[in-house]
């Protein structure tokens, strides 16, 4: 921990050692943006352990047909909730906690725009995250989990009514996400405004960092299909506590008015958390490829295209509701039109590595593995695209087959690929290289394990959501299958722990610029001072760490 | 600072106006889907009083503005507890409305699709006519205390924009509740 400490105490310059309630105080009264970014990337590395062990206990349930260790009731209750903590819980905030200790030092800034609010966005988050759990100890107490909401992530109407969840489990679910939803519109108002206007001197848009162009995608995607939900979830608060009709179908309201309103930010949101995984390998690609990213600005524009697109898709989700032919080829062609873009980076990222020098450390091993899994999540998503194929796998396992490649597969492989490759700008020191290939190696051998014969498992028609199955289906081996690739997955997540524990205590120095990087972030100490740089830097291109490494052949001309 | 400020306004907007949209597009689809009365052609009025004294505060807070600008700080207190009086009044105009509908006709939030949307939509846009309220407030009395100068007239311009949306807004509800809905 001594590491960690020198971090904490080097915000205030102070000594090594600090009383530990003087380190805490300034960890909470904080306004930095990357002690808030260390802050929403640990908390969200503790959700994604709570998830993933309420995900093992749903697989330990499933492994065999007709098994009785985990009761139906909590079992809704262990999907429900294991959705909402991986979507909002892990996803944004570690997202979102990268843009904060990213973006203003890749752009030379001192800061966020607004750093208070910044703080007001974490605690937000965090705060919105402690109630979603309170409700685990609410109501009837740790009892069949408490009141743990049990309407499954998109809580669909009718469901959420008064009269079919009683009790407070629902409200849980959607007061914790409704303050959490203004955190993050707070956040993305932050990037945005930061990127814009707080850009050291010579950082023109043109030469953003990949990263930053996509965070700023995001953000905006943020502020448009956030607010949606939020006032959704405030017509369900007025349902549930002062008898409003908005999704009451006995007065004539409409439940599939709640579908399109949380679709409309459902789908976004899938992009919300898939661009910063783009953006990761946008940035870790190039540097391990030893070669410019490839078609800098197709990869901007596909981008926005991306965040433009992504309005306009979200009811393929919906295709089984009944929406009629013309509305259900409308979105089906703009899903299939959004295939287009993401087509395009996976080609700029293959052709970055074309002819570089790559080097395989763990970052790029985990972007390589990325590209081939969210190869398959694409390929899958355009198969449900199509509609009469839609039609048989809705509902099924193949669904969850396919969204967990998007999610797992792409963006928490990213994730770690990032958390390789930065830790030793926050921490100062290296993870191993050693420990670090076998987390990768036993992630993926894990994760296709357990996800590939998804696929095969929806295709034989097993549905989502069931917590146990007759035996005469033929679905238990390859569910067992599935539920074994959850330890490679654990000993993975272990391993990972323990290179983490391992490089604080006596890690390897990392030095300013172990990779022998581009950007911005690592011509400052590692971990950075608290304000950034010493000196403003100035920009004369797209890797300004270059031109300062090469004076005899800057990239400027190049551009 | 005031890029900044002017940036985070413009997008603290567009969250709202996102908001916004969902309850305009919910009003929109449950026209006419109520199960039972009172309906709207039954009940409502147009608050032609209130929209006049609601958008004509646009322009008294424009003035008070003008006042700062020039360094005129105690007029443009006054023009800031002109404004101030304009939403008041505005505030009491749909207080009166919701008496009238509450007590007479029983329509509330629960009567029926109606109540619930007109409740939720209305009651929206008069909850961010109290955050402005707070803020007109704020700008008031730094005016007549001395606090807000000249120097300050960009700050002040950025809150008024806020001013300006929450009056912007209320020209499509009223347009979607009273003109389309009725």
């Amino acid at each position: 921990m001594s590491v960690l400490a020198d971090t904490m105490a080097s915000g205030r310059g102070a000594g090594a050692h600090r009383p530990w309630l003087a380190v805490l105080h300034d960890w909470v009264v904080t306004v930095d943006h990357k002690r808030l970014g260390v802050m929403y990337v640990v908390s969200g590395l503790v959700f994604l352990a709570v998830a993933g062990l309420e995900a093992s206990a749903m697989r330990v349930q499933l492994a065999w047909s007709g098994l009785h260790i985990v009761p139906p009731a909590t079992f809704n209750q262990l999907f429900t909730m294991h959705g909402t903590t991986m979507v909002f819980l892990v996803g944004i905030p570690i997202v979102f906690g990268f843009a904060n200790y990213l973006v203003p030092l890749m752009i030379g800034a001192r800061d966020l725009a607004f750093p208070r609010l910044n703080a007001f966005g974490f605690w937000a988050f965090l705060f919105g995250g402690l109630l979603l759990y309170f409700s685990v100890l609410g109501g009837e107490g740790l009892y069949g989990g408490g009141s743990a909401p049990a309407v499954g992530w998109f809580a669909y109407a009718p469901l959420t009514g008064r009269a079919f969840s009683p009790g407070n489990s629902t409200d849980y679910w959607n007061l914790s996400i409704l303050v959490m939803g203004f955190g993050t519109v707070a956040t993305s108002i932050n990037l945005i405004v930061t990127t814009l206007v707080m850009r050291c001197p010579g950082m023109t848009l043109g030469r953003l960092p990949v990263y930053v162009w996509m965070m700023l995608v995001v953000s905006g995607m943020t502020v448009i299909a956030l607010p949606p939900l939020s006032a959704a979830q405030i017509m369900l608060l007025l349902d549930r506590f002062l008898g409003a009709h908005f999704f009451d179908t006995q007065a004539g309201g409409s439940a599939v008015m709640w579908q399109h309103f949380f679709w409309f930010f459902g789908h976004p949101e899938v992009y919300i958390l898939m661009v910063p995984g783009f953006a990761f390998v946008s940035e870790i690609i190039p540097v391990f490829s030893r070669k410019v990213i490839f078609g800098y600005p197709m990869v901007v524009a596909a981008s926005m295209a991306i965040g433009l697109l992504s309005m306009s898709v979200w009811a393929h989700h919906m295709f089984a509701v009944g929406m009629g032919a013309p509305l259900n080829a409308a979105f089906a062609a703009s899903t299939m039109l959004i295939a287009v873009p993401t087509g395009i980076k996976i080609f700029n990222w293959v052709a970055t590595m074309y002819g570089g020098r790559i080097r395989f450390a763990t970052p790029m091993l985990f972007a390589c593995a990325f590209i081939f899994q969210f190869l398959c999540a694409g390929l899958t998503g355009i198969m449900l695209a199509v509609v009469p194929f839609n039609w048989q796998v809705t509902d099924s396992y193949f669904v969850v087959a396919h969204f967990h490649y998007v999610l797992v597969g792409s963006l928490v492989f990213t994730i770690f690929g990032a958390i390789y490759y930065w830790f030793p700008k926050v921490t100062g020191r290296l993870l191993s290289e050693r420990l670090g290939r076998w987390h990768f190696w036993l992630f993926v051998v894990g994760f296709n394990v357990t996800f590939l014969p998804m696929h095969w498992l929806g295709m034989m028609g097993m549905p989502r959501r069931i917590y146990t199955y007759p035996a005469d289906r033929g679905w238990d081996f390859w569910n067992l299958v599935a539920s074994l690739g959850v330890l490679f997955q654990g000993a993975a997540i272990l391993v990972f722990l323990v290179n983490v524990v391992l490089a604080l205590r006596r890690g390897e120095r990392a030095g300013n610029d172990p990779w022998d990087a581009w950007t911005l972030e690592w011509s400052t100490g590692s971990p950075p001072p608290p304000y950034n740089f010493e000196t403003v830097p100035a920009v004369g291109s797209r890797r300004p760490l270059w031109d300062l490494k090469h004076p005899d052949d800057p990239d400027g001309p190049h551009e | 600072m005031n890029e900044r400020g002017r940036m985070g306004m413009i997008g603290l907007i567009v969250a709202e106006g996102s908001l916004f949209a969902v309850f305009v597009v919910a009003y929109l689809f449950y026209i006419g889907k109520s199960l039972n009365g009172p309906y709207p052609k039954d009940v409502l009025e147009l608050p032609i009083f209130n929209t006049v004294c609601l958008l004509s505060s646009s322009i008294t807070i424009g003035v008070a503005l003008r006042a700062l600008r020039s360094g005129a700080t105690r007029r443009s207190g006054v023009w800031f507890l002109g404004t101030i009086v304009l939403g008041v009044v505005f505030l009491a105009g749909t207080a009166r409305e919701w008496y009238r509908l509450i007590v007479e006709h029983g329509l509330t939030i629960g009567t029926n699709l109606f109540g619930t949307t007109f409740y939720s939509l209305v009651g929206l846009h008069a909850s961010h006519v109290i955050v402005g309220l707070v803020i007109l407030s704020l700008l008031c009395v730094f005016s007549f205390s001395g606090a807000l100068r000249r120097a300050h007239i960009e700050r002040a311009e950025i809150a008024s924009w806020y001013w300006h949306f929450v009056d912007g807004v209320w020209i499509v509800v009223f347009t979607v509740v009273y003109l389309v809905g009725r």
